[in-house]
C-alpha cells in the first residue's frame, strides 16, 4: 500500500510535481521509491541543463537495478538537490520531502497532461 | 568408441536420466528443433587425442616457433616472472572460480582485486581503479567513451601520435562507430576546443623517451576536457604519477608486471580515474562491506554501472575482466615492493644506457631524438633498417624493430645478460663489417 | 576454520622483500629521486613484504574460494564444464614468443590460430574466424561492427538499428549502443519464444539485423529460427548469433546451417578454458563467407595483438581432445542433464514454461515459498545463499528479467549423475525448509566465510581501495 501526497500532480512514470509560481519542484513517489528498494545513487543533471517533457533527465541506482527518471515537464534545471549526494536515502525515508531537482517552467501547459493525485491513486492501487 | 574422460557419463547413467525425463532417446531432446538443421555428417575435426598425443601435438607445433632473444617491447615487453605466480595461479580455487558473483564463497578473488585495485591506485596517484579491462589498447578505448561520457555534449577526442601503434588501432576501431570523433596528431593540445571531451596522451612514447608533460593538464581544464595518460605500470613505480601530473584518467597494461610475453596475450589492462569520474569508469569495481557479524569483506559494488543492469545506457558492455592476470599482478607487485620495482627498473636503466652507448659506438647508428629513457629507445640506422632487422633475426635476436620513422627500437629489461647484450652488439658488428661499413 | 582477514598491505613491514633483481649491465648514474621534473620523489604506496608471506597469503586466499574443481556451478548460461588438466600444462610451450615477432618466426603459433580456425568453422558452418576479440562481450562488439562494415561496403547507410530480443543478456544493447547501433526490443511470446509475427512489423530498411541467442537464455530452441532468418534477411538484414548457449548445440546443430551470418563464440564457456575468477576468456567471431572481407577490414583491430592467444591455445587442446567422435556426445549429454535436473524438481519449484529445454532452463520461484501468516516468502535469494551451505554454488539467479524469481540451471556435460542426484537431493531439501523453517533460508549462509554482506552501504558509500588506519 503505497502513500500518495495529496495537492500534487503525478506522471505516468511515477514523478511528482509541486509547483512553486513558474518553477516546478519534481520528486518520485512513494510506490516508485518502494519499488526501487534501498537506493544508492542519484545520477542527477546540472544546474542550467535542459529537461524536455517525457525525456529522462538522470536515474536512481540501487544495488542492483537501474531507473531512469523522466521529465514530466519541459524547462531548464535551476538546482538540484544535493543533499541527496550523500544520502539517497532520503527518498525511501520521505519521498515527498526528497525533492530531486527544481526546474524553471517554459510551458505551464504542459501540466494537463500529469495526473492528479486521486488518478494517480487510482493507477497505482493505493 | 572409448570413454571421454571427462564425460563421466555410462550408457546405464543416460538410460536412468532418459526414463526419469520420459524419452527415449537423445535424439528426441531435439525434437523440437526443425530436423533439417541436424548435423547429419562427420564432423571435419580430427579423431579424438589422447593427452599423450595432444601434448606431443603441441610440442610440434611449438618447435615450428623461433626461440629468440628478444630486445624488443613496443607494447609487450620480456620481464622476468618470479615462479611465486604461476604456482599460486595455478591453485585450482582462482584458477576454475567464476565471477565472484556470490561474494560469501569468492572472497579470495574479491580480496586480490581490491588489492590489484589499490596498487594501481599507488601506481597512478589517483582515486579508484577497476578490476582490469581486456588489455591497454582496449583501455584507451574505454577511457575515450568514458570522457564522451563525463562530459555534457562533446564528443571529440584528441590523441597523440605518441601512443603506440597497437593502441592507436584500437582506439580509431572503436572511435568509428562510437558516435565520438577521434583525431591523432603530432601535437594534440593545439586542437583544444570546446568540442573536446578528452585528450589521451603518452606518459611514455612509443620511441621509449619519457614525455615531458608539464602544462598539459592545465591546457586540457582550460579547454573544459579531461586529461588521459597512457602508462606502463612498472615504469610508474619510478616516474612521475598521472595524478601529480594533473591527469583525470590513467590507463595501460598491466603485462609488463611479469605476465610472459605468450604471443600477445592474455595480458589486462587497468583503468584509473579520479573521484569524481567514479561512476562512468566501466568494468568490474570491487568495495569493501561489513557482513552481519561485523566482519570486514569484499563484493561487486557500483553493479549499476554495468550493461546487465543498465544495457544500452551503460558507458561500456563490458562484463568480464581478466581476473586471473589482475592476480599475476598483484603477486608481482607483493613480491617486488617499491623498492624491487625501483631496482626493476634501475637494471632496465643501466641495460639499456649500455645497449645504446655500444651500439653508437659501432658506427651503424644515429642518435635519435633527445630524451631520457628507462628501457626502449630508437636509433637511426645507417642503412636499410628491415634488413638489419632480419640478419639480426638470422642470428636469434628479437632486435632493432624498424619503426614508421625508418628509425630501429631497441628494449632491454632486467632479463637481458651482459653476455646477451654483448652478443647482440657482436652480430651488429659482424653485420657493419659485412656491410663494409 | 577461522575466517582469514588480512589485505597483503597489511603484512607490510618495511624493508622486507619478496624478490631480487639483477642488477642490470653498465655504470651509467640511475637518475631516479632525484628530484628532477619526471621522477617520482616518493616511493609508491606498494607493500614490503617477504616470498613467504606473498604465498601464505595468497594460499589463504584461495581458500576463501570456490572453484569448479571443488564443487558444482549449476549457473545458467556460464557453462561451468570440467576444465582439463593437460590444456593447463600447453599454454607455457608459447611463453617466450613475442606478438610482433617476423612471421617466419612464429609458424606453429600461425599455425595453431589456422587449426583453431579450422576447428571452429567445422563446428560451427562459419567459414572464417578472428581471434581478437578478449571476451563474449568482446566478440559481439567485434560482430556488430562487422555488420556495419559490410553495409557500409555495399553502400548502405541507413541501417542503423538493431533488433534485440526483450530475454536478450544485457550485453547485447550495451554492445549495440558501443557500436552506433539503436536497439529495437522484440517482445517473446508466452512460450518464451521469438515469434515471427511480432518480428514482421519491426523490419524495414533502417535493420542492421538481428542479434539471437540460440538456445534462449530461457533455455529454448528458438524453433522459428528458419523463418526468423528469412524475415531478417528479406529485409537485407543480417543475422548475429550470440554464442553464450552454443553449448548444447555442439555435435548436434551448426548456427551458420540455421542461416546465422556472424557469431562469437566463448571460448571459457563452450570450450572449457578455466575462468579464472571472471577471465581471462576469448571471444573469437566467426562469419559466413558472404561477409568475409568486412571480417578482414575487423580483425586484429579490436585488441593490441592476437587476442588472448594462452587461451586459444587451451581451447585448441581442449578440442583435440574431444575429436570429431566425442564432440557428437556433447551437446546431447549437456541437455539431457539440464532436463534432468528440471524433472526431477518440477514438483518442488515453479516451471513457467513445460518443455524439452537444451542445456539450461528456468524456474521461477518456489511452488510452496512458505509465505502465509505474516511470515514473509523464501525468494530466490534465499534459496542460492541457502544451497551455498550445503557446498554447491548457486544457480543464475535474476535473470532473465521475465520471471520475477528466476533460478537459471545449467549443469553441463561434466557433472556426474551422482552429482546431479545430490544437487536435486539439497534443492529438494532447501524447499522443505523454506515452509518449515524459513529462518534458515532468510538468514544463509551459515557455513561460508562471511554471512550476507550490507551491499547497499558498499554502494552509498564506496571503499574501493586500501587506505591505511591513521
Amino acid at each position: 500500500m503505497s502513500i500518495v501526497k495529496e495537492g500534487l500532480l503525478y506522471s505516468e512514470s511515477h514523478e511528482w510535481v509541486r509547483m512553486d509560481g513558474d518553477v516546478a519542484i519534481i520528486g518520485v513517489s512513494d510506490f516508485a521509491q518502494s519499488e526501487m528498494g534501498d537506493i544508492t545513487y542519484v545520477d542527477m543533471p546540472d544546474e542550467g541543463d535542459a529537461v524536455e517533457q517525457g525525456e529522462d533527465f538522470g536515474a536512481l541506482e540501487s544495488v542492483k537495478a537501474s531507473s531512469e527518471l523522466y521529465a514530466p515537464v519541459s524547462g531548464t534545471v535551476i538546482a538540484c538537490n544535493t543533499e541527496l549526494e550523500d544520502a539517497p536515502e532520503l527518498i525511501n525515508k520521505d519521498p515527498y520531502a526528497a525533492w530531486i531537482i527544481k526546474v524553471q517552467v517554459s510551458d505551464k501547459a504542459q501540466l494537463a497532461a500529469l495526473m492528479s493525485a486521486a488518478a494517480y491513486a487510482q493507477k497505482v492501487g493505493a | 568408441m572409448a570413454q571421454l574422460p571427462f564425460f563421466p557419463h555410462t550408457q546405464e547413467d543416460v538410460a536412468r536420466m532418459l526414463e526419469r525425463v520420459g524419452l527415449s532417446s537423445l535424439q528426441e531432446l531435439y525434437s523440437d528443433v526443425p530436423q533439417e538443421f541436424l548435423y547429419r555428417g562427420e564432423y571435419d575435426l580430427p579423431s579424438a587425442l589422447s593427452e599423450s598425443e595432444v601434448k606431443a601435438s603441441l610440442e610440434a607445433l611449438a618447435a615450428r616457433n623461433r626461440k629468440l632473444t628478444v630486445f624488443v617491447g613496443q607494447g609487450a615487453y620480456d620481464h622476468y616472472t618470479p615462479s611465486v605466480i604461476p604456482a599460486l595461479c595455478a591453485r585450482s580455487e582462482f584458477l576454475t572460480a567464476y565471477t565472484p558473483y556470490q561474494c560469501e564463497i569468492s572472497q579470495g578473488t574479491l580480496r586480490y582485486i581490491f588489492e590489484f585495485q589499490s596498487m594501481i591506485c599507488a601506481l597512478t596517484g589517483l582515486d579508484v581503479a577497476n578490476a582490469s579491462v581486456y588489455d591497454g589498447a582496449t583501455a584507451a578505448a574505454e577511457a575515450a567513451r568514458m570522457c564522451v561520457a563525463s562530459t555534457r555534449k562533446r564528443n571529440r577526442i584528441l590523441a597523440s601520435e605518441g601512443l603506440l601503434p597497437c593502441v592507436r588501432k584500437v582506439l580509431e576501431a572503436y572511435a568509428r562507430y562510437g558516435g565520438y570523433e577521434l583525431l591523432v596528431s603530432d601535437h594534440p593540445l593545439d586542437a583544444l576546443d570546446a568540442s573536446v571531451a578528452g585528450v589521451i596522451l603518452p606518459s611514455i612514447d612509443r620511441s621509449g623517451a619519457i614525455v615531458d608533460l608539464e602544462g598539459a593538464a592545465d591546457a586540457v581544464h582550460a579547454a573544459g576536457a579531461l586529461l588521459v595518460l597512457y602508462c606502463d605500470p612498472s615504469a610508474l613505480a619510478v616516474l612521475r604519477s598521472p595524478a601529480d601530473w594533473g591527469a583525470d584518467i590513467a590507463i595501460g597494461d598491466a603485462q609488463p608486471l611479469g605476465m610472459p610475453l605468450s604471443y600477445g596475450g592474455p595480458y589486462a589492462g587497468f583503468m584509473a580515474c579520479r573521484e569524481a569520474l567514479m561512476r562512468k569508469l566501466p568494468g568490474r569495481i570491487v568495495g569493501q562491506a561489513r557482513d552481519a557479524q561485523g566482519h570486514r569483506c569484499f563484493v561487486l559494488t557500483l553493479q549499476a554501472r554495468e550493461q546487465h543492469i543498465r544495457r544500452e545506457k551503460a558507458t561500456s558492455n563490458i562484463c568480464s575482466n581478466e581476473s586471473l592476470m589482475a592476480l599475476w599482478a598483484t603477486i608481482y607487485l607483493s613480491l617486488m615492493g617499491p623498492e624491487g620495482m625501483k631496482e626493476l627498473n634501475a637494471a632496465c636503466y643501466r641495460s639499456s644506457h649500455y645497449l645504446r652507448e655500444r651500439l653508437l659506438s659501432t658506427g651503424l647508428f644515429e642518435a635519435a631524438e633527445p630524451g631520457d629513457f628507462i628501457k626502449e629507445f630508437v636509433l637511426r640506422p645507417r642503412t636499410d633498417a628491415s634488413r638489419l632487422h632480419k640478419y639480426l633475426l638470422d642470428k636469434g635476436f628479437f632486435a632493432a624493430l624498424p619503426t614508421a620513422e625508418g628509425g630501429v627500437s631497441f628494449c632491454v629489461t632486467e632479463r637481458r645478460t651482459k653476455e646477451e647484450i654483448d652478443a647482440l652488439v657482436s652480430a651488429v658488428e659482424q653485420y657493419a663489417k659485412e656491410e663494409g661499413r | 576454520m577461522s575466517y582469514y582477514e588480512k589485505l597483503i598491505f597489511e603484512l607490510s613491514k618495511p624493508g622486507r622483500r619478496g624478490a631480487a633483481v639483477p642488477s642490470g649491465t653498465g655504470e651509467v648514474k640511475v637518475p631516479f629521486g632525484d628530484g628532477a621534473k619526471c621522477w617520482r620523489s616518493e616511493a609508491p604506496a606498494l607493500p614490503e613484504v617477504s616470498e613467504p608471506d606473498v604465498v601464505r597469503h595468497y594460499t589463504r586466499l584461495s581458500q576463501l574460494n570456490f572453484g569448479v574443481d571443488g564443487g558444482f556451478y549449476p549457473l545458467g548460461s556460464c557453462t561451468m564444464k570440467y576444465n582439463p588438466k593437460v590444456c593447463e600444462d600447453v599454454p607455457a610451450l608459447f611463453a617466450g614468443l613475442h606478438p610482433l615477432q617476423d612471421e617466419e618466426t612464429t609458424a606453429g603459433a600461425r599455425e595453431l590460430l589456422s587449426g583453431a580456425e579450422r576447428f571452429l568453422c567445422a563446428l560451427t558452418g562459419m567459414k572464417h574466424f578472428t581471434f581478437s576479440p578478449c571476451a563474449g562481450a568482446h566478440g559481439e562488439l567485434t560482430g556488430l561492427m562487422i555488420i556495419r562494415r559490410y553495409h557500409e561496403m555495399r553502400g548502405d547507410t541507413a541501417r542503423t538499428r538493431i533488433l534485440v530480443p526483450d530475454s536478450a543478456h544485457g550485453t547485447n544493447p550495451a554492445s549495440a549502443a558501443i557500436c552506433g547501433l539503436e536497439p529495437v526490443t522484440v517482445p517473446s511470446g508466452p512460450d518464451g519464444l521469438v515469434d515471427p509475427e511480432a518480428l514482421r512489423p519491426l523490419l524495414g530498411p533502417d535493420i542492421a539485423g538481428i542479434m539471437l541467442t540460440n538456445p534462449n537464455t530461457l533455455g529454448l530452441f528458438e524453433k522459428h529460427i528458419k523463418e526468423i532468418a528469412e524475415l531478417v534477411h528479406g529485409c537485407g538484414g543480417l543475422l548475429y548469433y550470440d554464442g553464450a548457449n552454443l553449448n548444447p548445440l555442439v555435435g548436434v546443430l551448426r548456427p551458420g546451417d540455421m542461416g546465422f551470418d556472424v557469431m562469437h563464440v566463448n571460448l571459457h564457456k563452450t570450450f572449457s578454458t578455466p575462468h579464472g575468477g571472471g577471465g581471462p576468456g576469448s571471444g573469437p567471431v566467426g562469419v559466413c563467407e558472404a561477409l568475409k572481407d568486412a571480417l578482414a577490414q575487423v580483425d586484429g583491430k579490436v585488441s593490441a595483438f592476437h587476442g588472448n592467444f594462452g587461451v586459444i591455445v587451451r581451447a585448441y587442446a581442449y578440442i583435440l581432445m574431444l575429436g570429431r567422435e566425442h564432440v557428437k556426445e556433447l551437446g546431447p549429454f549437456a541437455t539431457l542433464a539440464a532436463n534432468y535436473i528440471k524433472e526431477s524438481l518440477r514438483d518442488k519449484f515453479k516451471l513457467p514454461i513445460d518443455s524439452v529445454c537444451k542445456h539450461e532452463f528456468v524456474f521461477d520461484g518456489l511452488i510452496d515459498d512458505g509465505g502465509r501468516d505474516g511470515v514473509p516468502a523464501a525468494t530466490t535469494l534465499d534459496v542460492a545463499k541457502r544451497m551455498l551451505d550445503y557446498g554447491f554454488h548457486a544457480p543464475t539467479i535474476y535473470f532473465p528479467l521475465l520471471f520475477h524469481q528466476s533460478m537459471m540451471i545449467e549443469p553441463t556435460e561434466t557433472e556426474s549423475l551422482e552429482t546431479l542426484d545430490e544437487c536435486i537431493a539439497v534443492l529438494r531439501k532447501i524447499a522443505d525448509e523454506a515452509v518449515a523453517d524459513p529462518s534458515l533460508l532468510k538468514s544463509a549462509p551459515h557455513n561460508t566465510p562471511i554471512g550476507r554482506p550490507d551491499e547497499t552501504e558498499a554502494a552509498r558509500h564506496p571503499i574501493l581501495k586500501f587506505a591505511a588506519e591513521a
